[in-house]
């Protein structure tokens, strides 16, 4: 059981890197650059944690628990979410609403941590990420009711091991629909362009970089570490709901888990890529056209949940 | 228990000149007289229904009725209570040889001894008197700083729309008493259950918009952003996490327990009112600048929450499945114990600030943590409470008000089924704005520099105040981690009214205070765990930070190579809630208005910029009304003469018509 968590947590921690560096390299292959090595991500963090902190002379106390509250937050998230196995050690302490609201958590005080140093840039970058989050909610909400009117619960393991156990029958309409209204979401929800760019510093256009701006050293790579993990979480997300596929569930021997595990990470880099290659085909729209990409995301999973008293309820 | 609060009242008026013993007397005893409250509730929740008669008369019997349902309500009452009276013993130094504290008590005292009465009258008539007797009181509380002008409209506004409330009330009580042949409110449940379909709809609108003008639904929600911000900031707390909750009391006691939640669309009503004020409330408080108005919104969003767990329970329960209804009415409950205790905190919070720095304005404040780090602690709790942050109090509700919507797949009704996650949907965007709203309170008003003098000069309050509020803070992460504890009680005062015990077929608790929705395939969240799993968790950045300890240098912040650490280069609370502005432009109707001198053509010399929202409806349902009755009015004038002996003949008049009716009907 114990064996369980860490090895969770340590596959996450230690694959989020890889994600990120993986996605850069697409997309600079996309630009016809040559790009970072993919384990640039790893090189960056080794690098910073070897750095000084500077720190604002305005900050309280916030400043420096926020980066320590968003990183444990989304760990904690980590271990909620079936990554290789639906039986999680610790599935029993929250469900799919619990996991959002455990990201809520992370970006609260992430946001707090940008207003306490007095610039305007963390204001401006706090303000439109919470913004972005609140346009994000409802569509997150009623994608996941479409998801759970499937399947009868919001247990993150029950989803994955129900979708997993039908095999392509699960593919149906309204999931695809689901699906879709949820790449949406985990594209606003990680910070990629359409509406964010993870690469900026334009200050007319950052979100996450603008709050996290005055931080340096130690605790940057704290955060930067913590917003790779939420992006593997998002996309495990992605995965594990609608492809479960390959996923060991109980009693499953030693071979099953490491099948499981391979299969894991090639369906994140899938998932890594294609989301690589929507960012590099889309310009970043304005933040005030996002509220009508997330009407999008939240007209589809309205859709699928009519789409599923249709079928179902017929 | 009565009198505790008696003891207070009139220990108020008699030592009126003496500030300081006076305010000890009074709110000691009201907090005695709490403690006393809350062991009887617990009692009676756990024991048997509690009768006192006063007269035996037949069509009026006077007397004390309290059941499972009174006693939760006189439970949340007694600990906000509590908890209040001790914020007061030091909030009302504020006001020491400027306003008479004998009033203040006597009032504070009867207030709350008035809110008790109502959720344990047993007629319709005694109902009556006690409700009209807290909203008289309330009003007189809301006056309390009379001198303001805005605080003479607030209380005008409200005084006002609670008897438009209060007409309702009669109509509904007036079409249970007909049936019914009394006032007793033992006869009403008989007799609501007989009656015609038409007359049940009737009772039940009635009763919802009367009750639902003290609650603060959308669209009769507009006396609460002005009555509670003017109330002192102890009363305040009891107003917004009390009193508007008695409402919700009577509205359960009517549809359910005198109506049977027979109407199936009654449910619908509810929910979409829920939805509708859950959404506007939180909207209007994103962008508002005044803290306490700002947190008096908030309460109409939460009303909202709670609306919407009573209306998703009021649809399942006409569905035929008590069970599913349970959950939902617990979820709500649970919502409405969490809220007055984290509105509470927050209105005392919010009290604190304005203690210190004499502003209720966000604008002018920040970077108040390091003079008041311990009200910024408890404050931060309310916050992540209000802002459902797990392992927090709110979060429990909201994710058991999730879940209890989500239990729609248990229906066969696809109008319910659409309706419950379009609820969900909008509950998810007011969760998500109610972290950005509070985000912005918090932000603004504690961290970064000080954005004026108040802000500069404040310092931690006293004793009391702290005691006050940790009280609050401690029962909101106690709400929070322990809902094992709490939900077999809630579920006892559910299974009350619904008929139906919930636990263990449909919600039950388990080790590790997990609980968990066994008909959805065990769903369970278990927030001690989670807890426990966020501290242990601290081990992996800490030992970052800890191993090759790095220097921490101090410099100011970044600002493109040029020194802006001053707090005009702040962002400003309203720049922070410009982007919702800017989404809801159609509701918020903004209007600027900006004025700029020039000194030469190219350097402006002073710029002054004004924004405004409006209050959409006021402008447009409330103004048109009062603009037509003042016209009616005018042309009535007329018959006014003035003279008495017109009256007399007016009088005279109607009386010749009357008798002419009477000898018309008998013959």
């Amino acid at each position: 059981m114990i064996a369980q968590i860490i090895f969770q947590l340590f596959i996450i921690i230690a694959l989020a890197p890889l994600l990120s560096g993986i996605m850069k390299k697409v997309k600079a292959f996309f630009q016809i650059r040559k790009g970072p090595g993919v384990l640039q991500p790893y090189y960056d963090i080794l690098k910073l944690l070897q750095k000084d902190s500077v720190v604002s002379t305005n900050v309280s106390w916030i400043f420096h628990a926020a980066p320590i509250v968003s990183f444990v937050a989304v760990l904690a998230a980590g271990l909620l979410i079936p990554i290789y196995i639906t039986q999680l050690s610790l599935g029993f302490a929250g469900d799919l609403i619990a996991v959002i609201y455990l990201f809520a958590l992370a970006r609260f005080f992430t946001a707090l941590a940008s207003l306490d140093a007095g610039s305007s840039f963390g204001g401006m970058g706090g303000s439109r990420e919470m913004f972005i989050a609140s346009l994000v909610e409802p569509a997150l909400m009623l994608s996941i009711f479409a998801v759970a009117l499937n399947v009868g619960s919001t247990n993150l393991g029950f989803i994955s091991q129900t979708v997993s156990g039908l095999g392509f029958d699960a593919v149906s309409p309204y999931q695809i629909l689901a699906f879709v209204a949820l790449f949406i979401i985990a594209i606003a929800e990680t910070g990629r362009i359409p509406v964010d760019n993870p690469a900026t510093h334009l200050e007319l256009t950052m979100i996450h970089e603008a709050m996290i701006l005055e931080y340096s050293g130690k605790q940057l790579a704290i955060v930067e570490l913590g917003a790779m993990i939420k992006q593997l979480l998002i996309y495990s997300l992605l995965a594990n709901i609608f492809f479960p596929w390959g996923i060991a569930t109980g009693g499953a021997g030693a071979l099953a888990m490491v099948f499981a595990i391979l299969v894991y990470v090639i369906k994140i880099i899938i998932i890594g890529i294609t989301m690589a290659v929507v960012e590099t085909s889309t310009a970043k729209w304005r933040l005030f056209r996002l509220p009508e990409l997330m009407s999008i995301s939240l007209m589809l999973s309205f859709l699928a949940i009519v789409a599923f008293i249709i079928v179902k309820g017929g | 228990m009565v009198a505790f609060y008696l003891i207070g009242a009139i220990s108020s008026v008699i030592l009126n000149k003496k500030d300081r013993i006076c305010s000890y007397f009074s709110f000691f005893s009201a907090a005695a007289g709490a403690l006393i409250g809350a062991i009887f509730s617990i009692s009676v929740i756990f024991g048997e229904t509690f009768y006192l008669t006063l007269s035996q008369d037949s069509y009026l019997k006077f007397g004390f009725f309290v059941d499972k349902l009174s006693a939760f309500f006189i439970l949340v009452i007694s600990i906000s209570v509590f908890a209040v009276s001790i914020f007061s013993t030091g909030y009302v130094k504020e006001y020491f040889g400027k306003k008479n504290i004998g009033h203040l008590g006597f009032l504070y005292n009867i207030f709350i001894l008035s809110m008790i009465f109502v959720v344990c009258a047993n007629n319709a008539i005694m109902f009556l008197i006690v409700w009209e007797l807290m909203s008289v009181i309330s009003f007189f509380l809301v006056v309390y700083e009379h001198e303001k002008p805005e605080t003479r409209k607030a209380g005008f506004i409200y005084i006002v729309m609670t008897h438009i409330g209060t007409g309702f009330i009669l109509l509904s009580f007036m079409i249970f008493a007909g049936t019914s042949g009394s006032f007793s409110f033992e006869t009403f449940n008989p007799a609501g259950l007989t009656m015609t379909p038409l007359l049940k709809d009737l009772a039940f609108i009635f009763a919802f918009i009367g009750f639902g003008a003290k609650a603060g639904i959308v669209p009769l929600h507009i006396w609460l952003p002005y009555a509670h911000p003017a109330a002192p900031s102890n009363v305040s707390a009891l107003m917004s996490g009390v009193m508007i909750k008695t409402a919700i009391f009577m509205m359960i006691r009517i549809s359910f327990d005198f109506l049977g939640a027979s109407g199936s669309w009654w449910g619908y009503i509810v929910l979409a009112v829920g939805t509708i004020s859950a959404i506007l409330g939180i909207l209007y408080a994103v962008v508002e600048p005044d803290m306490k108005k700002m947190l008096a919104f908030s309460s109409i969003e939460n009303i909202g929450i709670i609306l919407i767990g009573l209306g998703a329970s009021m649809i399942f329960f006409a569905s035929g499945k008590p069970i599913i209804s349970a959950i939902a009415a617990i979820a709500a409950l649970y919502h409405l114990l969490n809220h007055s205790v984290f509105k509470g905190l927050l209105f005392m919070g919010a009290g604190s600030i304005l203690y210190s720095t004499h502003t209720k304005n966000i604008e002018e404040l920040g970077g108040i943590i390091k003079k008041m780090p311990l009200s910024a602690i408890l404050i931060l709790i309310g916050v992540l409470s209000i802002s459902a942050m797990p392992p927090f109090s709110g979060f429990v509700s909201e994710w058991l008000t999730f879940q209890s919507l989500l239990l729609s797949f248990n229906l066969n009704n696809n109008f319910a089924i659409i309706m419950l996650s379009i609820s969900a949907a909008f509950l998810a965007l007011t969760g998500a704005l109610a972290a950005y709203c509070f985000l912005k309170f918090f932000g603004m008003v504690f961290l970064a520099l000080p954005r004026s003098e108040h802000a500069r000069n404040a310092k931690e309050v006293n004793i009391p105040m702290l005691v006050g509020m940790g009280i609050f803070a401690l029962l909101s992460i106690l709400l929070g981690i322990l809902p094992v504890y709490v939900l077999p009680v809630l579920d006892r005062i559910a299974a009350s009214f619904i008929g139906t015990s919930a636990f263990s077929q449909s919600i039950s608790v388990g080790t590790f205070g997990m609980i968990s929705i066994p008909s959805s395939q065990g769903i369970s969240i278990s927030t001690p765990v989670l807890l426990a799993m966020l501290l242990i968790l601290m081990l992996i950045p800490a030992i970052i930070l800890l191993i090759n300890r790095r220097a921490q240098p101090i410099y100011e912040t970044w600002g493109c190579g040029q020194p802006i650490s001053t707090a005009r280069n702040e962002y400003s609370a309203n720049a922070f809630s410009k982007p919702v502005q800017m989404w809801f432009k159609s509701l918020y109707r903004p209007a600027r208005e900006t004025e700029a001198t020039y000194s030469s053509p190219y350097l402006k010399e002073s710029f002054k910029f004004e924004s405004k929202i409006e209050q959409v409806f006021e402008q447009y349902l409330y103004n048109p009304v009062v603009d037509f009755v003042m016209v009616k009015s005018r042309k009535a004038k007329l018959i006014q003469t003035g003279s008495i002996h017109a009256y007399l003949g007016y009088i005279f008049g109607i009386l010749i018509i009357l008798f002419m009716f009477v000898i018309a009907g008998g013959s």
